[in-house]
């Protein structure tokens, strides 16, 4: 039997978010469950994805091609290849962790997991879309329920984080639309289709206007400066399962537009646009840094800390080298992984303690030894520590980078610094000195906080001992892509 | 043709003529009044498939009612829009029990109107047609004669009805002057060279120049059509209108008027003035402009509903206007299927307001607060038809969108993309406004909301087709393809 493997990663959230529906209200664990269900089916799915993945292709595979709206010649279709593969496994596995870590919601339970799966659907179809008009669809689905989560469940200040997160990636994606349209009216004949795009060659100031049209659309996604001012607002208030999945995988979608449409469909503008990209790139390094290191609050530093460390995996697409371009994908996996435990322990600390004024906290390793190890192994892997994930892919870029971009590289090293500043002041305050007499009865981490982070760690020791586990996959597709780069641009 | 052969075309028409003397009869002796909205609706449905399958080669009675596919489209616009009125009526208990029968005589005399404006192709029927639906949107707009908002709705309507229509006449007479025809695709085949005005005419006119009187009277009938689609900068009574009309009457006047008044613009522009083309375009893009912008601006400091939603059927209008200012064929073709999907969302939207309003005897959005909590039902179906008015896909407010920005696009009108792409965002705020209120804020109170048969057979009705056209998009480009097959597209 060939069971559409890519269809059912997308829609079976949507079946686990009706079948929600159907549940009456109150029914709390049974809604949980069918929720856990659908997602862990979703990431052993994934898994057996991994398993059957050819790496040695650099095309597309597990290919659904069918016709959607004849009139307009959109196609539902779908593929996965060495670029989107790592997303998508990191959407399902973050998607699996998250729901897992929402079990602590007990406020409207029904439309909180009818929703979270709706974002799944969304994100996994953004990753696996080959069709612009399809992207584009569940670009847009993403945002929906995420306005909900984050107004609904959120802190304080959720209602205006909500809107902000939501009319800033609007109308980002309203100018992205703009460049979908043109870019199919500009092809003979009109076709949304991804693949087929890239086989033709537009004229430079068409490209550059396109390019302009798609990037506020991803870069406010990203968030690159100066498009990251949603950024703090929409992760401090989301409940912590939303923020693990706005951080590791919703910021995601933006560099993979990068990797997935602007770059092979305007090589010439991404080619020009280049430094332009590596600029903003240091500056939300550095300045992502700094920030972070000013935050008195646990999860506002975390937050900022994704500026600096997603302007590495801009850096990396900056330069067309292939140890940047590897570099930048795999930065942007590992920062999945690496984001996402930081939101996920950020909770722990936040549920138990209902502060995150990291002043308030000191010697709570004592008191949470477990829990302290896991936040120093994370915090290590965040700021670099060789070894761990995190190394590798900002290593990675920097070396690709350094021969074309020698100031950007040194400048950008100044954020590697700033992440081991802010991360080492934050165990300092957090885990160490003496105990705050008021966390004396705080009880450690719990089994089931335990279950969602130890897969990460896995995988944060695993790529940093052994990239090579994660850049098999995606080596030849970028091979591909910097060689069809490279053909449009030297003609 | 002449009038005889005409009649077998206009069955539907003759049938719901018919229709509306014996629901008027009837008023008389039936005490329960629904079974005569029933009664209206179900006659709808048969005057609709009374239609005829074919068209005639000519206009009807001597041209002066056109069956065309153009109109067929309008038509079926007209016919759903009263229909899913009539039956969000009944449960709307505002109206009088008395008067019902009244409201739907009038209800059902708008279709027949209304079927008769999306075929008129000559200056005469257009203003007769215009006039007469809007003689009738007045007394529907003051249907609540004694609430004192309806009144007042109803008098600023009929004031500024008169004068726009008059502006309207003034710009026919000056059309007929300089063209001695009413026809108005004669009067674009004079248009073609100005050489070919008949020497009459010319003497007629004392050879005074009748380029500049065709173009002052395409200006006047363009702010008389205006008007009534409450176009930027004819939009003022709109809202007053929208806000105190009982709820149906809203909901019906944002939409087929609107669309019907389009229909006419679009014969107009495209039968009379082909050669003038340039400049009414480039007109019609800042008209599009303004009326988006003004409509979205101003809506996001409203506090109650219908008022924010009469501002955003204003900006809808510039979206739709939007399709006539790149003219060709995909301009036409987003213009309609716009105003389809539109149809199915604005009412829907109204619809919900209704069923709302009906429980919670108000409409300020503060009435709103917890309603996900009152009714879920209601408020994730609101929810859908303002993400759908937002343009969020997969809906069919999104299909209409994209279809927008294409033809914009396409015709590499930059200010008018971009503009378009803003104002969704804006308009994305003060939807979400509503939103915002239903889910984010608690309720006062907690009882639930409970609505009759038909007012939810009318709100399902438009979220099937929310729904179906988002997803099956195929279903309304091929019907407005079909319905644009004999129209001028130059």
């Amino acid at each position: 039997m060939h069971l559409p493997i890519l269809s059912c990663l997308v829609f079976l959230p949507l079946v686990g978010m009706i079948l929600i529906m159907l549940v009456p209200r109150g029914r709390d664990n049974l809604i949980r469950g069918i929720a856990t269900i659908a997602t862990a089916l979703v990431l052993g799915l994934t898994i057996k994805l991994l398993a059957a993945f050819d790496q040695t292709q650099s095309g597309m595979q597990f290919v659904e091609h069918a016709q959607w709206i004849r009139e307009l010649n959109v196609f539902y279709h779908l593929g996965v290849d060495g670029i989107s593969i790592l997303m998508i496994f990191a959407t399902a596995l973050l998607g699996f962790l998250a729901c897992v870590a929402s079990f602590g919601i007990t406020e409207r339970t029904k439309e909180y997991f009818a929703l979270y799966l709706l974002l799944e659907t969304g994100m996994m179809g953004t990753f696996l879309s080959l069709d612009l008009f399809l992207f584009y669809i569940f670009w847009e689905v993403v945002l929906v329920p995420m306005y909900f989560l984050i107004g609904v469940w959120g802190g304080p200040r959720k209602e205006y984080a909500a809107i902000k997160f939501f009319l800033y990636t609007l109308a980002g994606s309203m100018f992205m639309l703009i460049g979908i349209l043109a870019l199919y009216f500009n092809h003979t004949p009109h076709t949304f289709d991804m693949i087929e795009l890239t086989k033709n060659s537009f004229a430079l100031y068409f490209q550059q206007l396109v390019f302009l049209a798609l990037f506020f659309g991803f870069a406010i996604k990203v968030p690159i400066f100066p498009f990251h001012t949603w950024l703090p607002d929409a992760h401090v208030e989301a409940p912590t399962p939303i923020s693990v999945l706005l951080a590791g995988v919703l910021l995601k979608m933006g560099t993979y537009g990068f990797f997935r449409i602007s770059y092979p469909i305007l090589p010439q503008a991404a080619h020009w646009f280049g430094p332009y990209m590596g600029v903003l790139a240091v500056i939300g390094i550095v300045y992502g840094g700094f920030v972070a290191f000013a935050q008195k609050d646990f999860k506002k530093m975390v937050a900022y800390s994704s500026v600096s460390h997603m302007g590495f995996v801009l850096l990396g697409l900056a330069v067309f080298t292939p140890a940047a371009m590897n570099g930048a994908l795999l930065q942007m996996f590992n920062h999945a992984m690496i984001t996402g435990g930081l939101f996920l322990l950020v909770g722990v600390l936040y549920d138990r303690a209902h502060t995150r004024e990291m002043d308030a906290f000191g010697g709570v390793w004592s008191k949470m030894p477990v829990y302290g190890s896991i936040l120093i192994f994370i915090s290590l892997a965040s700021l670099g520590l060789p070894g761990l994930s995190g190394f590798v892919s900002e290593f990675m870029v920097l070396m690709g980078s350094y021969p074309v971009y020698r100031w950007m590289t040194i400048a950008s090293c100044i954020g590697i610094l700033l992440a081991a500043a802010y991360l080492l002041y934050m165990i300092q305050r957090v885990l160490l000195g003496p105990l705050n007499p008021k966390w004396s009865r705080l009880p450690d981490i719990n089994k089931r906080e335990i279950f969602t982070l130890v897969p990460l760690m896995i995988f944060i020791l695993a790529v940093g001992v052994y990239p090579k586990i994660a850049l098999q996959y995606i080596g030849p597709s970028i091979e591909h892509l910097l060689h069809l780069l490279a053909g449009k641009i030297a003609a | 043709m002449n009038a005889v052969d005409s009649l077998f075309f206009i069955r539907s028409e003759i049938f719901l003529a018919a229709v509306i003397f014996v629901v008027l009869i009837l008023d008389f002796f039936i005490q329960q009044k629904r079974w005569l909205g029933w009664l209206s609706v179900l006659s709808i449905l048969i005057a609709f498939f009374l239609s005829p399958s074919f068209y005639p080669d000519s206009g009807l009675f001597f041209n002066y009612y056109t069956l065309d596919p153009f109109g067929f489209f309008f038509k079926t616009i007209a016919y759903l829009t009263i229909g899913l009125t009539l039956l969000a009526s009944l449960a709307y208990e505002k109206i009088p029990q008395k008067q019902a029968g009244e409201f739907y005589v009038l209800l059902l005399t708008m279709a027949l109107l209304l079927t008769f404006m999306g075929g008129a192709t000559n200056l005469l029927m257009i203003f007769l047609t215009i006039e007469s639906v809007s003689l009738t949107s007045y007394l529907l707009t003051g249907f609540q004669k004694f609430d004192k908002r309806s009144s007042e709705a109803s008098l600023k309507y009929v004031l500024f009805g008169a004068v726009s229509s008059a502006v309207m006449l003034f710009g026919m007479s000056l059309l007929f002057g300089a063209s001695g025809t009413i026809e108005l695709s004669q009067i674009g085949e004079l248009l073609k060279s100005s050489a070919s005005i008949p020497q009459n005419v010319l003497t007629q006119t004392g050879g005074a120049n009748t380029h500049g009187m065709i173009l002052m009277g395409m200006l006047f009938l363009m702010a008389g059509i205006g008007f009534k689609i409450s176009m930027v900068p004819f939009h003022m009574w709109a809202p007053d209108v929208y806000q105190g009309a009982p709820t149906p009457v809203t909901a019906f006047l944002t939409v087929a008027p609107k669309a019907l008044g389009v229909a006419v613009m679009a014969r107009v522009l495209f039968f009379a003035f082909p050669d003038l083309v340039h400049k009414w375009a480039f007109l019609m893009t800042w008209i599009s402009i303004a009326t988006m912008t003004i409509g979205n601006v101003i809506a996001i400091s409203q506090s109650d509903i219908k008022r924010l939603l009469a501002y955003s059927s204003i900006a809808q209008a510039g979206y739709i206007l939007a399709g006539l200012a790149t003219p060709g064929e995909l301009g036409l073709q987003a213009t309609l299927i716009y105003i389809a999907a539109y149809l199915l969302t604005n009412l829907g939207a109204f619809f919900t307001v209704i069923a709302i309003e009906r429980n919670l005897e108000s409409n300020e959005l503060e009435a709103y607060n917890g309603l996900s909590v009152r009714n879920p039902l209601l408020a994730l179906v609101l929810t859908i038809f303002l993400l759908s008015l937002a343009g969020i896909p997969p809906l069919a407010g999104f299909i209409g969108k994209i279809y927008i920005f294409s033809s914009a696009i396409k015709a590499h009108s930059i200010p008018l993309a971009l503009s378009i792409a803003l104002n969704s965002a804006v308009a994305a705020y003060y939807y979400f406004n509503v939103v915002k209120a239903m889910y984010l804020a608690p309720p006062k109170v907690k009882e639930p909301l409970t609505n009759p048969f038909p007012i939810k057979l009318a709100i399902g009705t438009m979220l099937f087709g929310t729904f179906l056209i988002g997803l099956w998009p195929s279903l309304i480009i091929q019907a407005v393809v079909k319905s644009l097959a004999n129209f001028p597209i130059f």
